[in-house]
């Protein structure tokens, strides 16, 4: 049998499908119509009722593996691997897309070494390649410097994880229609040399900035930390979060949670503001996908006016706080 | 106890030049050094064995020069190293190098736990510490920020998620991808220096790790990098100047404007 289909996996948590899966859907969509296949996506977890699983069909996909045991409840990589291993052997997919999150990037290779599978970490773009059919995957490359496309020409499936917050996840339809199918396990699948003991949250600090619509981020050009509270009024003004460069997040200026950049967060905001970051490759990384970018730096040649739709040349001292006051009358 | 850290010689990053023309990383001058992140891992492996006896090999596969590498792991207090190197491993990908290094671990015989920075910050895939654990068949804990305990033949670690840290306990031999948090690195020793500059390091090659001529290198690796070039992103903005009182004033009313007109304000 030929590999056949294009599927996301999709991550569960807390009683909910995570965003990421439905960013997923969106990239993988296009790539079932160009190769006239089917979009399937593997829901993994425990509890998982039909209401959630058709939750992935409003958003896209045309068919939902669901694997619900009480012994998948958390993410154990072993009994994952081994589920979704059994799952590509016996439905033989052509392409298997997760995002590259800690589950997505421990689960995928593990698996594409059970399946002999062609894995390709972090990507930024996927598409299908004219004639051929096969997976195009773009990642990023020597810190972001360079850009490299990658195939998988012979081996099957082409497995790829994908960056979260890189694109925007799929829009509901609840005129979509798709099916279930329920796919049972024995013991078998559970590795009983793996245990998970515990879990504890970590408290993120309001640092939530893949989530917000509006995001202000601070770099270098604000000197030195006590100025960092402009950048946190701005963004309480406009209700946003804030961001940082890693300049500002190395001189402790702001904590690591809040990193835009290739080594920190990718966001994807309606809004980011730019405040003394001089824009290099790496920090573009994490913010040129921005629906809008204003940037405010001294320096008319900083890179970051290349990915601005409105850049100001001029002090931030001087005018965030005019910007300040613009804004209390405009409210 | 036995520990195992697969290292790898990476281009000195922080600082990367580009040849603007040719879309690749100007080489000379550029220093080769351990990843970073596998500096976390020796010092893991040599934290263990200080608590708990034993000895700690690392391997590397690389070009000959690596050996550099192993040499500066030996000075931070590992036992003995061994280099994996031939031109028939050049063009690897992650799946052939954990193949790789997969087999050479087999060759070494029994062993505890296998120790891996969480990834290089060349490749920055991530992928080959979780390939490995998966060729071994052995359990595998990825991005362990703390090893809590090791007792009865397991592994109690903490490691750092999205949301949080998750303890996991694993039983030995175990394979952990280690992060920064875990610990501080430290320095080469005097003493150190000396044993690693005595060392004897030896080199294997295909024929020793019985390896098939397709399986490893450029032939063994499923994936290919078809092409390379230089991230493009460019919006055509809109510049305003601030150089004086007035024109920042004006700079600032046009940037609410510009916001109020996407529907931004709430
Ligand atoms: C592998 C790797 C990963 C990396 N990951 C990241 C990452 O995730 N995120 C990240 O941000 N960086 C990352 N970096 C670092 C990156 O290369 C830059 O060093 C960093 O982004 C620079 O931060 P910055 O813009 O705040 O500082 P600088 O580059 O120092 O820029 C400061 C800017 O402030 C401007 N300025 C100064 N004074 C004023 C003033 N009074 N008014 C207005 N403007 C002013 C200056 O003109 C300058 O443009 C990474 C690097 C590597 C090698």
């Amino acid at each position: 049998m030929s590999s056949k289909g294009v599927w996301t996996i999709s991550e569960w948590g807390e009683d909910r499908i995570k965003t990421i899966s439905f960013e997923l859907l969106t990239r993988a969509r296009p790539l079932a119509d160009k190769l006239n296949t089917e979009l399937s996506s593997v829901l993994i977890g425990r509890g998982l009722e039909d209401e959630t699983a058709r939750e992935l069909i409003y958003r896209g996909a045309d068919k939902i593996y669901v694997v619900d045991d009480k012994n998948l409840e958390s993410f154990i990589v072993e009994n994952y691997s081994a589920v979704l291993t059994a799952l590509i052997l016996k439905h033989k997919p052509e392409i298997v897309v997760a995002g590259a999150t800690t589950m997505g990037r421990t689960l995928l290779p593990h698996v594409a070494v059970k399946v002999n599978a062609g894995l390709t970490a972090d990507c930024t773009s996927l598409d299908i390649e004219e004639g051929s059919g096969n997976l195009l995957q773009v990642r990023p490359a020597i810190g972001g410097n360079i850009m490299a496309r990658i195939k998988t020409p012979e081996k099957r499936p082409q497995m790829a994880t994908v960056r979260p917050k890189t694109i925007r996840p799929a829009q509901r339809d609840e005129k979509r229609q798709g099916v279930i199918i329920r796919e049972r396990f024995g013991n078998e699948i559970i590795d009983s040399r793996v245990e998970r003991v515990g879990h504890r949250k970590l408290d993120t600090g309001g640092a939530e900035i893949q989530d917000a619509d509006i995001v202000v981020s601070g770099g270098a050009g604000l000197k030195k930390g006590d100025n960092f509270k402009i950048i946190q009024e701005l963004a309480k003004t406009l209700g946003g979060a804030v961001g940082g460069s890693r300049n500002a997040v190395d001189r402790g200026w702001i904590s690591y949670p809040h990193q835009v950049g290739l080594s920190g967060k990718t966001v994807t905001p309606k809004l980011y503001i730019a405040v003394g970051i001089s824009g290099s490759i790496q920090h573009l990384a994490g913010m040129k996908t921005s629906e809008h970018i204003i940037a405010i730096n001294n320096d008319p040649d900083a890179p970051i006016f290349k990915v601005a739709d409105f850049g100001v040349v001029g002090d931030l001292f001087e005018i965030i706080p005019l910007i300040y006051e613009a804004l209390k009358e405009a409210m | 106890m036995r520990i195992i850290i697969p290292i790898k010689q990476v281009p000195e990053t922080s600082n990367v030049r580009m040849d603007e023309s040719t879309g690749t990383m100007v080489r000379e001058g550029v220093e080769s050094i351990i990843n970073p992140l596998d500096l976390y891992a020796i010092e893991a492996g040599v934290q263990l064995k200080e608590e708990h006896g034993g000895s700690a090999t690392v391997l590397t596969m690389g070009p000959p020069s690596a050996e550099k590498a192993l040499r500066e792991a030996i000075a931070m207090g590992c036992d003995e190293a061994i280099l994996i190197t031939g031109k028939e491993f050049a063009g690897s990908d992650t799946w052939a190098t954990a193949y790789t290094l997969s087999s050479a671990i087999g060759k070494l015989g029994a062993y505890d736990i296998i120790l891996a920075g969480e990834r290089a910050t060349d490749g920055d895939t991530g992928q080959v510490g979780p390939e490995i654990s998966s060729f071994l068949d052995i359990p595998l804990a990825a991005y362990v920020s703390s090893i809590i305990e090791i007792t009865d033949g397991k592994a109690t670690v903490e490691r750092l998620l999205e949301d949080g840290y998750e303890t996991l306990r694993v039983e030995l031999p175990a394979l952990l991808t280690v992060v920064k948090e875990i610990n501080f690195p430290r320095l080469p020793t005097l003493g150190g220096k000396k044993k690693a500059k005595e060392a004897e390091i030896p080199v294997w090659s295909r024929g020793i790790l019985e390896i098939q001529e397709g399986e490893l290198g450029l032939k063994g690796s499923p994936t290919r990098v078809d092409k390379i070039f230089t991230p493009k992103v460019l919006r055509d903005g809109m510049m305003l100047k601030a150089h004086d009182e007035q024109s920042a004033q004006n700079a600032a009313k046009e940037i609410v404007k510009f916001i109020k007109e996407k529907n931004l304000l709430q």
